[in-house]
């Protein structure tokens, strides 16, 4: 029965969603025109989601017919039932229950909650309980306040806040399985067209996966309240195509950029406090506590996903980062002009 | 039951020096009075904890707005929700409860009054604690702060690391505090109704009001224990060196989930369940008809507990548990919305074949039922652990439980006020005012809570203060904040109709709805000791007995 539920209802469930999707200049007006980011649960791109976003259509659908037959009932009976002038001073049939009555509303809803809770028990088997295929990718995500650090322990990566992640071919499938630890706080990784979200708590380490059907950049953010800046935790996961995966890992596996016109810029870096947060491979900077550097300028984002990677937000962010994002644990530096430059010149090299 | 019982007391409030009767207030032991304070203070941190949402609505408004900073904005969402759930929500339950259940038992006061007295000034010294942290938050510092961690506080977020200074402290002490005062009053209330009822209330005649106030104070005692003892675990790992939630040390930051939320969740219930009780007196009257169905509303209510006992890790959904875990926590989820379900056909069945009459209580009422509809439909779609790997910790979640606590209970308490206030004051509410409470609080509570729905599954998380332009959140925001001002409007014209009523309403007599149970047997406001005779009741609804001698209830029980 369910086999064929799910068969049925695909269609059902796409019909909805595309609703859904075509009223949106109805709810997602922005004011500056821009079109909206996708973080809508009913667009998923990758295999969890798909089957939550399935299985909410059939209990939306279920909770809708309740809805309606219920509310209908109510409606019909405040109108049919209102008193009327004509009743004045007389009393209703006093009638005092009915076991029959009792026996059907309470046989009816039992026998929803097997059906529905059948339909739910087997996505939450399909989901969480999915073997890793041996083509698949391992990346540990620790959770800090409020940055994402991302390794790949197979492939030699360390990065920060923006996870690449190849396309999955559902005929040779490369989902990715993400190990979570936190450090500090709970965290919560949410990426909504991809997967629901699970949490990263301390001392208790969760697993979800992935398997996105489709390239390019979805956007997501943490979902559990971890401290002041829970607001600018933004994620970003770039979905690549297998070519541009192979370079990407390529290119993320170099040390660092040696360049010697920047040479001030790195001993601003290695003579200040910088080098004990942050690492920059192949150089003696080697911190943990703030986000690897070493390929800094390969990302679109700093300060988790709260400001463009430019020039100008740079040269804020190491002056005073409570600009960008008051209550970050990146202390304000306060170099010198030169300096600033000099650390800013050299953080551009870092490719 | 004879009519003896409708005495007309000897006036004993004559003028007295303003500061004989705040001593009077202060002092009191009658069930009445403490309810009255209960109310009261319930309704001065109403007002509070709506200032609080007001500020948070107003910075939501729009992407990357500034009217307050993050740290004001945590705190203002964690001093929301703590007080409108332990300062707001439980008082004015607590409040009602002591009112009503020993009127409606035909008793003279609750089973121990300086008891009930001792656990109402221990609730409000817990909301002065919690609001002391405003001045006294940092320690020595010289400005205080409140608590920013969130209303559940999850570990290791309360821990000194991650949350030094004393604002935690407060919070915890002030939970803590209240704690036991709820305990008390649980105590109390349980021990009033097994053991004051009047001659011939066997407990198969119990009013549903008081079977399900039982049932409430059960609940309590068993909720509120975890949580005492996790504030008391929190405050060892704080000041003695523990390590039971210091996840740094090795401690567990789940386990204090599960002591929050075997607590949060049966809490829910334990304030939902006196709101079913005002339905089950108030929608029987106003229908003109007996409940229907008595023993299943009992039956269900007991169920209820029982199940809502069960079902506490639906709320951590996404910590990672095994599948067996989740799927028998959706389970027990979805199975307490059978004899959920069954109260809404119960009611429903009530009204069906009934005169229903229009006034302000059954309004009220009417729009609980609605609303509580939803508020169910929508929590059986997160019971599905999948459908909230998405859901939980975002706007929809938001939106879910404010539905069952504002659309729900509040509505439920609404009702309340407009249909036993002329019983507390001897003055009906003014049904003008009353009809525009409503529309406005109607119209305010659907602009913002169902419009709140949307940016959940958008995937806006909870407990931002700001988020990104472009994201489609923006205009759906803006709508959620006006409709939180609508909703602050009609709380003051319902605040205003409480004043104006009570100076000019007219005189409620001692039965204005023409209804059934033992309260309006007594004047309005009852004399100091209810009933002048001790009433003896033969059925569940000895006013309609006593109304109609040709066809009494008895016959038929």
């Amino acid at each position: 029965m369910l086999q064929m539920k799910s068969s049925t209802l695909r269609p059902l469930a796409q019909t909805i969603v595309l609703l859904f999707w075509f009223t949106r200049p109805l709810w997602a007006i922005e004011p500056d025109g821009s079109t909206a980011q996708g973080t809508n649960i009913f667009a998923p791109a990758s295999t969890p989601a798909k089957s939550i976003a399935d299985l909410s259509v059939f209990v939306l659908i279920i909770t809708g017919i309740i809805f309606v037959v219920v509310f209908a009932l109510l409606v019909y009976a405040i109108v049919k039932f209102r008193a009327r002038t004509r009743d004045v001073g007389r009393e209703p049939a006093q009638v005092y229950g009915s076991t029959q009555i009792e026996l059907a509303w309470t046989i009816i809803p039992i026998l929803i909650v097997v059906v529905l809770f059948l339909a739910t028990a087997r996505v939450i088997h399909a989901i969480q309980d999915a073997p890793e295929p041996a083509g698949a990718v391992d990346v540990t995500v620790i959770g800090h306040q409020y940055w994402w650090e991302f390794r790949y322990p197979r492939l030699g990566i360390v990065t920060a806040n923006e996870l690449h992640i190849p396309v999955s071919d559902p005929d040779h499938p490369t989902p990715t399985f993400l190990q979570l630890l936190s450090v500090d706080t709970d965290h919560s990784f949410w990426v909504p067209e991809l997967a629901g979200k699970t949490d990263l708590i301390p001392n208790h380490p969760n697993r979800m996966w992935m398997d996105p059907q489709r390239t390019g950049v979805f956007v997501g953010q943490c979902a559990q309240y971890c401290g002041i800046q829970h607001a600018k935790m933004l994620l970003r996961v770039s979905v690549d195509g297998p070519e541009d995966f192979a370079a990407w890992v390529h290119s993320q596996q170099k040390s660092a950029v040696e360049d010697s016109a920047v040479i001030a810029g790195r001993r601003v870096f290695e003579r200040n406090a910088c080098m004990n947060c942050h690492a920059v491979g192949g150089t003696p900077a080697d911190g943990r506590f703030g986000p690897d550097l070493t390929h800094l300028m390969s990302r679109a984002t700093i300060a988790a996903g709260a400001a463009q990677n430019t020039h100008d937000n740079l040269l804020l962010w190491i002056q005073n980062p409570s600009a960008i994002k008051p209550g970050s644990l990146m202390p304000a530096m306060k170099l010198s002009d030169a300096d600033l430059d000099a650390v800013v010149s050299y953080m551009e090299t870092l490719h | 039951m004879s009519s003896n019982v409708i005495t007309v007391p000897v006036g004993q409030t004559e003028a007295r020096p303003w500061v004989d009767q705040l001593h009077q207030w202060l002092t009191t032991v009658d069930h009445k009075r403490l309810g009255i304070l209960y109310i009261v203070s319930a309704l001065l941190f109403l007002a509070v904890g709506g200032v609080e949402a007001l500020i948070i609505r107003i910075q939501l408004m729009h992407s990357h707005n500034n009217f307050v900073s993050p740290a004001v904005f945590n705190q203002m969402f964690t001093m929301h929700g703590t007080t409108m759930i332990f300062f707001v929500a439980m008082p004015v339950l607590f409040g009602f409860a002591n009112y009503l259940v020993p009127l409606m038992i035909g008793a003279r006061d609750m089973a121990f009054p300086r008891l009930n007295a001792f656990s109402f000034w221990l609730s409000f010294l817990g909301a002065l604690l919690l609001y002391f942290s405003f001045f006294g938050g940092s320690g020595l510092y010289g400005a205080g702060s409140a608590p920013d961690v969130g209303w559940w506080s999850y570990a290791p977020l309360g821990a000194r690391a991650f949350s030094p200074g004393h604002s935690s402290d407060y919070w915890t002490l002030a939970l803590l505090v209240s704690g036991f005062g709820s305990i008390g009053t649980a105590i109390n209330i349980i021990a009033t109704i097994l053991c004051l009822r009047c001659p011939g209330m066997k407990i198969s005649r119990m009013p549903l009001l008081v079977w399900m106030n039982l049932v409430m104070a059960g609940m309590v005692l068993i909720a509120i224990t975890p949580l005492s003892a996790a504030q008391i675990m929190l405050l060892i790992d704080r000041y003695l060196g523990g390590h039971f939630f210091d996840t740094q040390a090795g401690g567990s930051a789940v386990l204090w989930m599960h002591f929050f939320w075997i607590f949060g969740h049966p809490e829910v219930y334990v304030l939902i369940i006196p709101c079913f009780a005002f339905m089950s007196e108030i929608i029987p009257v106003f229908s003109r008809k007996p409940i229907f169905g008595y023993p299943v509303m009992v039956a269900a209510t007991v169920c209820i507990a029982f199940v809502s006992m069960s079902v506490w890790a639906h709320h951590m959904f996404t910590i990672g548990m095994n599948s067996y875990a989740n799927s028998f926590f959706t389970l027990t989820t979805m199975a307490v919305g059978i004899p959920t379900g069954i109260k809404i056909f119960n009611w429903i069945g009530t009204m069906w074949g009934g005169r229903i009459q229009f006034q302000t209580p059954m309004l009220f009422s009417i729009a609980f039922l609605f609303q509580f509809l939803i508020a169910g439909l929508t929590g059986i779609m997160m019971a599905a652990s999948p459908f909230d790997w998405q859901l939980s910790l975002s706007y929809f979640v938001v939106a879910h439980f404010h539905y069952v606590i504002v659309g729900g209970i509040l509505f439920a308490l609404f009702a309340a006020f407009y249909y036993w206030y002329p019983k507390m004051t001897g003055r009906m509410m003014s049904e003008r005012l009353g009809k525009w409470h409503f529309w406005l609080f109607l119209i305010g509570f659907h602009l913002t809570f169902d419009v709140m729905h949307f940016p959940g599954i958008l995937g806006m998380p909870r407990r931002i203060y700001t988020y990104e332009p472009g994201r489609g959140w923006d205009t759906l925001n803006l709508i959620i904040s006006i409709g939180a001002f609508i909703q602050a409007i009609a709380i003051l014209v319902f605040l205003a109709n409480l004043i104006i009523s009570y100076f000019k309403g007219a005189r409620a007599g001692n039965d204005p709805w023409d209804a059934w149970t033992l309260e309006w047997s007594t004047s309005s406001p009852p004399p100091a000791y209810n009933f002048a005779t001790v009433p003896t009741v033969a059925s569940r609804r000895p006013l309609w007995d006593l109304k109609h001698p040709e066809d009494p209830d008895s016959r038929y029980e």
